[in-house]
């Protein structure tokens, strides 16, 4: 029976956890998922500045503490980028570094002068620690995460429209630079309340791993916000259990290890974008193009002779530079489609389907050879990557004339209509 | 030198070397870093190198030796090519790419040292901030004197930093500044690009031990990015970089001891600090030196506009006592006035009454950008047909930029022309 405490503990974690994971997608989307991370070490030494003032370990004033210190070092980012020679990346990295070394040292002297308690309550804001955490902390964390969503929610169509098209937002009139501050500073309340369980160095993956999972099942934004927040959810949940479990690790690394082995089956299994399926389109194509160049030859061999004569195959392996397992593979499923019979390992005949298909794989390369040939500067720009593009790409009175063209050197297959 | 003194110095020494050590070498590949917008996947190895370096803490048992470099450098090209990979091929953003891939392999890094941790006396908290306060403990005897074994370590990279950066120099600075001259020249920019990178996560590892995963981004962005405000030449600029993170090192050191606080953290703060002060004060690029070179301009440009007046009114024979010759834009009081005393100071004007009089110098001075306006007028209105409304502001603009050569081309260009569109002479050039 999970304890009540259990479960909040848990539900603060999902709510965190989605309201992240969507946040991050438009910070993805903006290009921003680096600032988020940038954000998180940039908050530390608020966050021990804050411990210093309040002079005690309580959630609300170390949070404001990160959030003043973070908006102030993407601050300096924008800052830096628009008024000095250094480029963005040089900045992001710098603030970085530099606010959470100085962070570093503050935490270090508090360290040294307070008692030890301090120095557990701050570390934990390092690399996060879920257990032992104040109820008071969840229901505050929780609040914020709803605040997050509702607002994502409210703003939603002005987000999208600034995300998709700037130009056009501003053009209709919309406070552009105004939406993008919305959401830098609805990022900037992620990344801080992500702090305490997930800690300043990992925050960002929160942010960054939902988002860029669901990115892999969707092309439509709905859907991609959805998912990540159901992702987020699902990391949050299964981190802070998992945390729970692993007591003896920080919570961060657990956390972003829940969220990485989503981000990678999402990238194996999705459907279209996934690797899997990139990888099984891939070998279609590639069967086909395998099977389609062997009824080519076919046709070569089968042109020369009477139409009973067996094809040996000895013969088609010389005309080709393949391998006899691959030309055996290849025959084997073009037996399986009906196109031939194979006998005795060594003898092919086609079949009349077969020999009907072989004669218009036939006429198709010969079509495009010659194509090439003629209109070499137009061919460039089409490729035969379907079947499709041969009758559509090239006009009919073309088409007869290369048929004409064809026929008169007598190598215009004859294909017989099936009955 | 009293006792005391001498022996805050020798406790001071090995860990300001090591700092100066880890700063400079990390601050030399820096500046290819920054230079080559590089800074982030710098950023991204040294989070990402904490796996191998785990892995190989747990196999020896200790941070430094062999195997951890070549593990490193793994680690280094694997990042780079996963980052790369993903995006590419899996068609994630490049930043979230990097992003997904670096605080992955962190979080497995912390995993397997805090695992490796719980078997020994390290701290896992050193991972983010390093150790340099402690290098003195383990040593290692080199020509008979005990030095920390993370010197030794550090000294190498350092070494190995300098080798590489001498032998690879035109290779560097070639695909630093025009990676497609690179292309078309043979150099293979992937290779130089993995060949970087791969110092980058050797070196990172190497000073794990003194300044942590996070804190040595500061050391490889801050000394490369306040050097390349201070100068335009790539030597200048490693050296400054250099320079910059040695002093850093013996500051803060300075620094931590007087706040009794992290050496690795008041690196990272002397180091934001003197980028803070290169950014306000550097001398060209610097936000200070840019506003007076704007001022500067700018009270020229009031100070030619008053001259050029005086010389029209002058021209039209119009002797008037107001002060008339103000400026057609209004400027701040300011400007006018300090315009007027640069005048008065180089003797191109002298007061009359309440308004000014043109001296000999002045008229010269105020002649020659009157004929580079009306020049211009000209030249619109010959080659580009505007209206005549429209010559007057863009000649009032262009007047201050146009030199003598200048000049001499526009005349040439229009001929034997002596009038501009609104009829005025124009007014012959010094010979």
């Amino acid at each position: 029976m999970i304890s009540y405490n259990t479960l909040i503990v848990l539900a603060g974690g999902s709510l965190l956890g989605a309201s992240a994971g969507l946040v991050g997608c438009f910070a993805i989307l903006r290009g921003r998922a680096l600032v988020g991370d940038a954000l998180a070490h940039a908050a530390l030494p608020g966050v021990c500045l804050a411990f210093l003032v309040a002079g005690q370990r309580s959630l609300p004033p170390l949070l404001c503490g990160a959030l003043a210190s973070g908006l102030a070092g993407i601050w300096l980012i924008a800052l830096l980028r628009r008024h000095t020679r250094i480029k963005e990346d040089a900045a992001i990295g710098l603030v970085l570094s530099v606010f959470f070394g100085v962070g570093i040292a503050l935490e270090r002297m508090i360290q040294n002068q307070s008692a030890s308690g301090a120095k557990a309550g701050l570390d934990s804001f390092l690399l996060g620690k879920t257990a032992g955490m104040l109820l008071a902390d969840v229901y505050l964390i929780a609040a914020v995460s709803l605040l997050c969503l509702a607002t994502i929610g409210l703003l939603y169509k002005e987000f999208k429209l600034v995300t998709f098209d700037e130009g056009f937002a501003r053009a209709q009139g919309w406070p552009v630079l105004g939406l993008d501050l919305a959401l830098m500073v609805l990022v900037a309340l992620a990344v801080v309340i992500g702090l305490p369980s997930v800690g300043a160095v990992l925050v960002a993956a929160l942010l960054i791993l939902p988002g860029s999972a669901a990115r892999f099942w969707t092309d439509r934004l709905g859907w991609m916000l959805a998912l990540a927040a159901m992702f987020g959810a699902w990391v949050g949940l299964a981190g802070v259990a998992a945390s729970a479990t692993f007591s003896k690790l920080p919570a961060g690394p657990i956390i972003v290890l829940v969220g990485a082995a989503t981000f990678l089956a999402s990238l194996a299994l999705a459907p279209e974008r996934g690797l899997a399926a990139g990888y099984w389109r891939w070998r279609q194509f590639k069967y086909g193009l395998d099977q389609r160049q062997l009824l080519r030859v076919l046709y070569e061999v089968v042109e020369q002779q009477p139409p009973a004569a067996r094809i040996k195959l000895d013969d088609l392996l010389a005309r080709k530079s393949w391998k006899r397992g691959d030309l055996q593979r290849r025959l084997r499923r073009a037996e399986r489609a009906g196109q031939l019979r194979v006998t005795d390992g060594a003898a092919i005949a086609l079949s009349a389907v077969g020999r009907r298909q072989a004669a218009l794989a036939a006429r198709k390369q010969r079509l495009w050879e010659l194509f090439w040939v003629e209109y070499p500067d137009v061919a460039a720009s089409l490729v035969d990557l379907d079947e499709q593009t041969l009758n559509t790409a090239i006009p009919a009175e073309l088409m007869t004339e290369l048929i004409d063209e064809l026929q008169s050197r007598g190598r215009w297959p004859v294909v017989e209509e099936s009955p | 030198m009293s006792e005391s003194v001498w022996i805050e110095l020798q406790a001071a020494f090995w860990p300001v070397a090591v700092g100066i050590a880890c700063n400079t070498a990390c601050g030399l590949l820096g500046c290819f870093l920054v230079l080559r917008r590089m800074s982030l996947l710098g950023d991204a190895i040294s989070h990402a190198v904490l796996p191998g370096l785990a892995v190989a803490y747990l196999l020896s048992g200790q941070l430094g030796g062999w195997p951890i470099f070549i593990g490193a450098l793994a680690m280094g090209l694997l990042t780079a090519l996963l980052t790369q990979t993903l995006h590419s091929q899996a068609g994630v953003r490049e930043d979230a790419s990097m992003g997904v891939v670096f605080t992955t392999l962190f979080a497995v890094g912390v995993v397997l040292i805090t695992r490796a941790a719980a078997q020994s006396d390290l701290d896992p908290g050193c991972v983010l901030y390093g150790m340099i306060e402690y290098v003195g403990i383990n040593t290692q005897p080199v020509l008979g004197y005990p030095v920390p074994r993370a010197m030794v370590t550090l000294g190498t990279a350092l070494a190995a930093t300098l080798v590489f950066i001498l032998l690879f120099w035109k290779e560097l600075k070639l695909s630093s500044f025009d990676p497609a001259l690179a292309t078309a020249m043979g150099l293979s920019g992937t290779t130089m690009h993995y060949l970087l990178m791969g110092m980058v996560a050797a070196v990172t590892v190497a000073s794990f031990e003194a300044v942590g995963s996070v804190v040595v981004v500061a050391m490889l962005v801050a000394p490369g990015a306040t050097a390349h405000l201070l100068t335009d030449r790539l030597s200048w600029m490693l050296v400054t970089a250099a320079l910059v993170g040695v002093l850093a090192a013996v500051a803060g050191y300075a620094v931590a001891l007087w706040l009794n606080t992290s050496l690795a953290g008041a690196m990272a703060g002397v180091l934001g600090l003197q980028f803070g002060l290169a950014v306000c004060f550097a001398p060209r690029h610097g936000l200070v030196s840019r506003w007076l070179a704007r001022a500067q301009l700018g009270v020229r440009i009031v100070a030619e506009d008053i001259l050029a007046r005086l010389y029209r009114r002058e021209e039209s024979l119009v002797e008037s006592p107001q002060p008339d010759y103000e400026p057609e834009v209004p400027v701040s009081m300011i400007a006018r006035w300090m315009a007027r005393w640069q005048l008065l100071w180089r003797g191109e004007v002298v007061p009359l009454e309440a308004t000014l009089r043109l001296t000999e110098r002045g008229r010269q001075r105020a002649q020659s950008l009157v004929r580079s306006h009306r020049l211009w007028e000209a030249y619109l209105e010959k080659n580009l047909q505007l209206p005549l409304d429209h010559l007057h502001e863009p000649a009032e603009r262009m007047e201050h930029f146009i030199d003598e050569q200048l000049q001499e081309a526009l005349q040439a260009e229009l001929g034997v022309q002596d009038v501009d569109p609104h009829g005025r002479p124009i007014p012959p050039g010094t010979d």
